[in-house]
């Protein structure tokens, strides 16, 4: 009987995949529900024998069953240039397995990972992911293997590992796909981690916005209790708060208090969830672990990339992006192969405006840089972060005064108000921008009273002056918040203010002036 | 004891054993009874051993739990920066005539469908590529 493939991804299904492999079914196919191969502008994408058609509607299946609708077939989907250009590691399975069968997953090589740790034991492994360069997915970059060493090295009879599976950044959702997709490499790579540094219990942390991700990994942990036994883990789920994707208030959270972030040091490593030596890491990171500790992966992991980024990114291109999806390649890509040659253009037609990069705490870039390259050295001296890696892409209809706008607001929607620059300072933040864009505050009509004596009687303040103010309280977040969400606030805003400057006032070169007088 | 007394301590007999009960207990509370009321959150509290405020300080730091109920239906919609990226401010017009006063429009942000929005979410079940008729479908139906 002919096979069908249809993924059952959460973007797959809310394309109506589940609507798509019924009606197949009906037609009696025998429909395997794998996960998804990342091309996101083709789901719900149809495969046949290694052919493919995307996107499908229902009013197309009897078409495809018969071999026709030529117009929407991609041909053999393995072939794909958005597939070839590709090195999958983390995302080895995309598209060819079921998520939830152990079969397939020990078919294409699952649990070697982990039955070859518990032979070389915690020091060895250790050394392994620390040779393998791997630096952790979640934005920061810290390298794992030194994590791993610290933890394994603290004193303590209980020791946790934690995954932050706390995905919130706009224009990510790599995260997202590994759990759907490939839900028992996570798994292994929890259990590899325990085996580490001697913990035997896991919990991830996934935000509540993800059902389908939650239902996956409860269903999958289950399936593999006996594979991964003494090692245990559970799914937590998260409340709606974005800030919680931050370790130590993500720790808080776990612990069933308010997720405020805590001043570090001590480092969860030594003092993490319950005051207990504990690792967190991204799911990213956990995931690519399974391969690193096969034979020889660490080697082959450490030959990928460029400079101290070693290894492959899955890199998410969202936003107004002709083709969107995953794409996990080396680090060492530039920017504007990604936009440009793999992601198509904008999806509007227009041209490209800007480029976030790293979610709603990265800069906003302007194609003239197009030629960084992806790596997190590189990111950084532009004054720009990789973050989870999410690409989101603008298009000349954007308005970037609204969008710095929007990264204050966001920042004050958010933020979890233990530290004042992020608490206070972002919603001054909206009233500062909101002031440039309308020419500058006038002295308000108390202010001029003679009994407000110590009020200046003049005009008030200039829409470049303001912006001498919203330097210097970007500066202040920057430097004095407790965590990344008030300290990478200012990255979006000024960003946007240095490189679209017309899109807050009238006179652009007034800006630059004012930038300038700031520095 | 009332309904409510009886079945919260149910609930917290279900997860008192974990290592951080409480989050689950709010969820399943939440779940229950559409809300956490300062009812909920002094059985909670009692049962836990925790203060009254220490409970009131979580619930209300939280977006997902919610001090009253709402009988209207809720469609979530991501209004992130990829959605923006994508229109979604542009549909959000006809999503609010649609909704009039018998369905909640509450803003998420990010819902990981950030190559395909604008995104939305009625329970546990996802949209995307949403337009004005879409999206006023899909409210009308909700």
């Amino acid at each position: 009987m002919t096979i069908i493939k249809i993924s059952d991804d959460a973007l797959a299904r809310a394309g109506g995949a589940d609507a798509l492999a019924s009606a197949f079914e009906k037609k009696g196919f025998e429909v395997h529900r794998t996960s998804s191969w990342g091309m996101h502008w083709l789901e719900p994408l149809v495969e046949i024998n290694g052919i493919g058609w995307g996107p499908v509607t229902l009013s197309r299946v009897d078409e495809i069953a018969d071999g026709g609708a030529d117009d929407i077939c991609v041909g053999p989907i393995a072939a794909h240039p958005f597939i070839t250009g590709q090195t999958r590691l983390t995302f080895a399975r995309a598209g060819k397995t079921r998520p939830l069968s152990l079969e397939d997953y020990e078919a294409s090589g699952g649990w070697s990972g982990l039955t070859r740790a518990r032979q070389i034991g915690a020091e060895r492994i250790v050394e392994e992911v620390t040779a393998s360069g791997l630096r952790g997915r979640g934005g920061a970059g810290f390298p794992t293997g030194i994590k791993w060493k610290t933890v394994l090295g603290a004193p303590g009879p209980k020791k946790y590992i934690v995954c932050n599976a706390d995905e919130g950044d706009s224009g990510t959702f790599a995260d997202r796909m590994a759990m759907e997709g490939d839900p028992f490499a996570l798994i292994e790579g929890m259990a590899i981690a325990g085996e580490a540094v001697g913990a035997d219990q896991g919990y991830i942390y996934l935000r509540s916005e993800y059902p389908d991700a939650i239902r996956k990994l409860n269903a999958a942990l289950k399936l593999c209790a006996d594979i991964i036994a003494p090692f245990k883990c559970e799914v937590r789920v998260g409340a709606g708060a974005y800030v919680c994707g931050e370790e130590t208030s993500l720790l808080n959270s776990l612990e069933g208090k308010r997720g405020e972030v805590r001043a570090k040091p001590p480092l969860p490593a030594l003092e993490g969830f319950l005051g207990r030596p504990t690792v967190v890491n991204n799911v990213l990171s956990l995931a690519a672990v399974p391969h690193i500790l096969m034979q020889g992966g660490a080697a082959s992991y450490a030959e990928r990339g460029m400079g101290r980024s070693k290894g492959t990114m899955p890199i998410q291109l969202a936003g107004n992006i002709k083709h969107g999806g995953l794409y996990e390649v080396a680090f060492g890509i530039t920017l504007g192969e990604l936009v440009n040659d793999i992601g198509g253009g904008t999806a509007s037609g227009r041209p490209v405006k800007a480029v976030q990069v790293g979610g709603p705490l990265g800069a906003y870039i302007h194609p003239d840089q197009f030629d960084i390259p992806f790596d997190y050295e590189a990111f950084t001296a532009a004054d720009a972060l990789i973050g989870h890696a999410g690409v989101t892409v603008f298009d000349d209809t954007a308005d970037m005064g609204e969008m710095a706008h929007f990264a204050m607001e966001f920042c004050s929607a958010e933020s979890c108000g233990k530290c004042t620059p992020c608490r206070i300072g972002a919603v001054r933040g909206q009233e500062i921008i909101e002031r440039i864009r309308s020419g500058g505050r006038k002295r308000d009509g108390v202010e001029m009273t003679p009994q407000i004596h110590n009020a200046p009687k003049n005009e008030g303040r200039s829409a470049a002056e303001e912006i001498g103010l919203l330097t210097d309280l970007c500066e202040t977040m920057k430097f004095g918040s407790l965590c990344a969400l008030g300290g990478f606030t200012p990255y979006p805003v000024m960003s946007a203010l240095r490189n679209w400057p017309e899109d807050f006032v009238g006179d652009p070169a007034a800006i630059a002036n004012a930038l300038d007088a700031a520095k | 004891m009332s309904s409510k007394e009886h079945k919260i301590g149910e609930i917290i007999a279900e997860h008192h054993r974990r290592e951080g009960p409480l989050l689950p207990i709010l969820h399943d509370v939440q779940e229950e009874f559409g809300c956490v009321d300062t009812e909920s959150e002094a059985i909670i509290a009692k049962g836990l051993n925790l203060s009254r405020a220490d409970v009131h300080g979580v619930v209300s730091f939280y977006h997902d739990y919610s001090p009253t109920a709402d009988p209207r239906p809720v469609v979530q919609i991501c209004r992130a920066e990829a959605c923006k990226a994508r229109g979604v401010e542009q549909i959000i017009d006809a999503a609010k005539a649609a909704a009039g006063e018998r369905v909640a429009i509450k803003t998420v942000y990010c819902l990981g469908l950030c190559s395909a929005g604008p995104a939305a979410r009625v329970g546990d079940d996802l949209h995307i590529r949403l337009d004005n008729q879409s999206v006023s479908k899909l409210i009308e139906n909700a």
